[in-house]
């Protein structure tokens, strides 16, 4: 075995060890606690927790190529909410009125573009004014967020297209759609990240820019194909959920960016950059889905909830900068 | 060698930053299968030139001959699909990725789809480690490595290309003998293809051992090439110190007072090992040495940055531990650090803020901070260092860098240490205000303050210094004091050549 493998496998597996102590917390607490019957490893239960994963669990992939390479990216709640409104109200629009269920296609090309097309924003942004992409994403979140409430004010916008929910409801080898559009993201990212040029680029650059640059990589347009990426996700997310509900408020998506960035800390991603995997992501979103379901099947209230889970983030933070920090020849701070 | 065609040449490349010619002048001709040294003290302008070779900047005159052609580079990349390739110091290395992907970084190997081609990478890399005769391979992760070993990942990048010329920047500082043998070797099979290699060292003894010709910076200014066969170390020495600096050794003598800072075998892990060392009241001890030699790493664990790994640290004969700098304050030390700008200063604060900005929490009226007090000190200080500023409310930033320097040494004579540790006092600022420094400095030691310098120009420590600690890889090699010192015996301490350390503890 060589050096520091074990140390990487410790880090890998630190998520799914913790999913495996939730797991068996809410087992045991549910026998005692739980005022429903049922347990809480009910297959139904886990396929469902599954399902609830995807809209944050879709973004969540986005973000970690975002975060790998050393950006962030805030706006992806507005997006999704941008993105939902396109599908819907598309699908009313006359110039479709001929087409009947061919309008379904139509709808989701136009939300997934948007989205795509608002991450190519961000990352220009941040490609050609080099302003830190927290601030830009900061704005665009404020921005794009303006843009819902321009488009219906307070109004809900609603289109119900049964064919569409349908498809959403189905289920196919047990999972639902939303399940198997997180497992699909989730392999083709993991796919780009691991086996293209481009993903290791990413790394590369989250890493060390000043060696990539000295290495003749161009950073910009791979930070703007990132941003594209999730983008693209964001909307992806926001064409599964809504296929099925039908109507989309204008707050929805709101701190979904925290949600996401949480469940990408969580799984080891580096804020800094350059460390990161898309595995640990999705265990990072499984370990927060499993949470706030199984704090509520031992009757903890939404509030609750929230506290836990930042007192688990911080706590898990810290322990990993104890198991990272240097030895003893490291300045003080 | 002469009649072939030059593989580099450099002719009178000049650059000029506002207000330093760092680069006046300088030519290099660099022939294929030649190991050409590049030499001169910290601050020479090897570094530029290297930068201006690299195309991180651009000469102001002068031009770059790749072959036959001129060429113009714009940047690092377009220096190596030119041939030119870096080796360089400071490892750049990205740690979370595989030794092949750093090796490659920019060049991965493509199949279809922009997939990488993982199978030729690993190939590739596999067989120029095995040259390098390394004990990792291809998918090792960068960040396991060993520093020496880190170093050599560097070196390996140099083997991907078709270079015309291989730039080594101190490639041997971080590896061992052995490691160095392999370097040495991959060094003379390059030449053997007929690649030319310019070596950038310190090191005399490698100098000698693997180079053809020897080219001398000093100040900016090309000095001279020397066939390494027909010349020694004096010469080369000679050349690089030269004679028209103020190279006057500090003359006055006035009485020493107690020993005020005694450190008794300190280490801190591979930084620095066994220093022993004592500094008397009214004494200016100077540390001469390499970058990297230790010196900066030993002052901050004097003021409480570090901790030892063993060893101890006396004040006045008293051992102590210093835990923090707030703990050195009140011992007494001050540290007037290496980067003015960086650690020295808040250039957005006023000339007043930053002078008293380490008492700022005595100085109370009340809940509120003692504006009266503070110009008061700041009067004072202003008054006894003579520092050039429109008042107070100047901010630190819009001042000369003598002056700025000033205000820091003034910081910290006004919380009263008895031990002053200077690190690289004149960096960057003019001649004229060095000098001022200098006596300052001087000055101080005569008040009765136990002064240690740290500093890589020459001319300073052998002016400002009562005596001169050398130190050569984390090692004191040798102590001097200022009537024996020597230029050149000087310059042979920090190189490590000299085994001679019976003075070692003064």
């Amino acid at each position: 075995m060589q050096p520091g493998t074990l140390s990487t496998l410790l880090k890998r597996g630190a998520i799914w060890g913790f999913i495996v102590l939730e797991l068996i917390f809410f087992t045991v607490a549910g026998e005692f606690l739980s005022l429903s019957e049922k347990a809480f490893m009910d297959v139904d239960n886990m396929l469902l927790l599954f399902k609830q994963s995807a809209p944050i669990g879709i973004i969540a992939m986005g973000m970690t190529i975002v975060m790998v390479n050393g950006n962030i990216d805030l706006s992806v709640g507005a997006t999704y909410a941008i993105s939902a409104i396109v599908l819907l109200d598309s699908m009313t629009w006359p110039l479709f009125a001929g087409l009947g269920d061919g309008v379904i296609p139509v709808a989701w090309a136009l939300a997934l573009l948007t989205g795509t097309l608002l991450g190519a924003l961000n990352g220009l942004i941040v490609w050609k004014t080099g302003v830190d992409a927290f601030i830009v994403t900061l704005g665009s979140m404020l921005g794009y967020r303006g843009l819902v409430f321009m488009y219906n004010g307070e109004q809900p916008t609603s289109h119900l297209n049964w064919t569409l929910v349908d498809f959403a409801e189905a289920q196919w080898l047990g999972l639902h759609t939303a399940t198997w559009f997180l497992l699909i993201a989730t392999a083709a990212i993991w796919f780009l990240m691991n086996r293209t040029v481009h993903g290791r680029n990413v790394y590369a650059i989250g890493d060390n820019r000043t060696a990539v640059v000295n290495a003749g990589i161009r950073v910009g347009p791979h930070m703007m194909i990132n941003f594209m990426i999730i983008g693209f996700l964001a909307a992806l997310s926001a064409v599964v959920f809504y296929s099925e509900s039908g109507s989309v408020n204008p707050n929805d998506g709101e701190l979904y960016e925290l949600w996401v960035i949480t469940a990408v800390v969580l799984g080891g991603t580096k804020l800094t950059g350059g460390s990161g995997s898309i595995i640990s992501t999705f265990g990072g979103v499984l370990a927060i889905q499993l949470l706030r379901k199984g704090l509520a099947h031992i009757g903890a209230d939404t509030s609750t909830v929230n506290l836990v889970i930042g007192l688990i983030l911080i706590a898990v933070l810290f322990l990993d900068r104890q198991l990272n920090i240097k030895g003893k020849e490291e300045l003080k701070v | 060698m002469t009649d072939q065609t030059p593989v580099l040449r450099l002719e009178g490349i000049v650059k000029t930053f506002p207000g330093v010619r760092a680069l006046d002048d300088v030519s290099l001709t660099v022939l294929p299968g030649e190991v050409h040294a590049l030499m001169g003290e910290n601050g020479a302008g090897k570094s530029t030139l290297m930068k201006v070779l690299g195309g991180i900047y651009q000469p102001d005159e002068g031009q770059i001959i790749v072959g036959e052609r001129p060429a113009v580079m714009t940047s690092p990349l377009e220096a190596k699909a030119k041939g030119i390739v870096f080796i360089h110091q400071e490892l750049s290395l990205a740690e979370e990725l595989s030794v092949a992907e750093n090796i490659y970084l920019g060049e991965l190997p493509r199949k279809r789809f922009g997939l990488v081609d993982w199978e030729t990478l690993y190939t590739r890399t596999n067989a120029i480690l095995e040259k390098l005769k390394v004990r990792f391979d291809a998918r090792t992760r960068v960040g396991d490595l060993s520093i020496a070993n880190q170093q050599m990942v560097e070196i390996a990048r140099a083997l991907t290309v078709d270079a015309k010329a291989v730039i080594f920047d101190e490639p041997t500082a971080s590896l061992t003998d052995a490691e160095k043998v392999v370097l040495f070797d991959v060094i003379a099979d390059l030449q053997s293809q007929g690649v030319g290699i310019i070596y950038i060292s310190h090191r005399m003894e490698e100098i000698f051992r693997i180079t053809d010709r020897i080219s001398v910076l000093r100040d900016g200014t090309y000095r001279g090439t020397l066939n390494t066969r027909e010349t020694d170390e004096e010469a080369i020495t000679q050349l690089m110190i030269g004679r028209k600096l103020d190279l006057s050794r500090n003359a006055s003598h006035h009485e020493l007072g107690d020993v005020a800072l005694e450190v008794r075998g300190l280490s801190c892990g591979r930084l620095y090992q066994d220093v022993s060392f004592e500094v008397r009241r009214g004494e200016v001890v100077g540390f001469y040495g390499l970058v990297g030699a230790g010196r900066t790493e030993i002052a901050e664990t004097l003021f409480g940055l570090r901790d030892p790994s063993s060893g101890t640290i006396l004040l006045d004969g008293e051992e102590v531990q210093i835990d923090s700098p707030h703990d050195a304050i009140q011992r007494g030390i001050s540290l007037v650090p290496e980067d003015r700008k960086g650690q020295g200063l808040v250039l957005g604060m006023n000339c007043r803020d930053n002078m008293t900005l380490p008492q700022v929490d005595d100085l109370k009226a009340g809940p509120f901070v003692a504006e009266g007090s503070e110009i008061a000190i700041f009067d004072q200080y202003r008054d006894r260092l003579d520092i050039r500023t429109p008042g107070w409310k100047q901010l630190v930033g819009n001042l000369s860098g003598g002056n700025q320097q000033k205000i820091v040494i003034g910081k910290w004579l006004s919380m009263h240490p008895n031990v002053l540790i200077v690190d690289e006092p004149t960096r960057g600022i003019d001649v004229g205000s060095k000098s001022e420094i200098h006596n300052l400095i001087r000055e101080l030691a005569t008040q009765g303050y136990a002064v240690i310098v740290i500093s890589s120009e020459m001319p300073e420590v052998l002016h400002v210094s009562d005596r001169i600690v050398a130190m050569y890889s984390g090692r004191i090699m040798r102590t001097f004091t200022s009537d024996e010192v020597t230029e050149d015996n000087l310059i042979q301490a920090i190189s490590g050549i000299s085994g001679d350390n019976r003075d070692k503890v003064a």
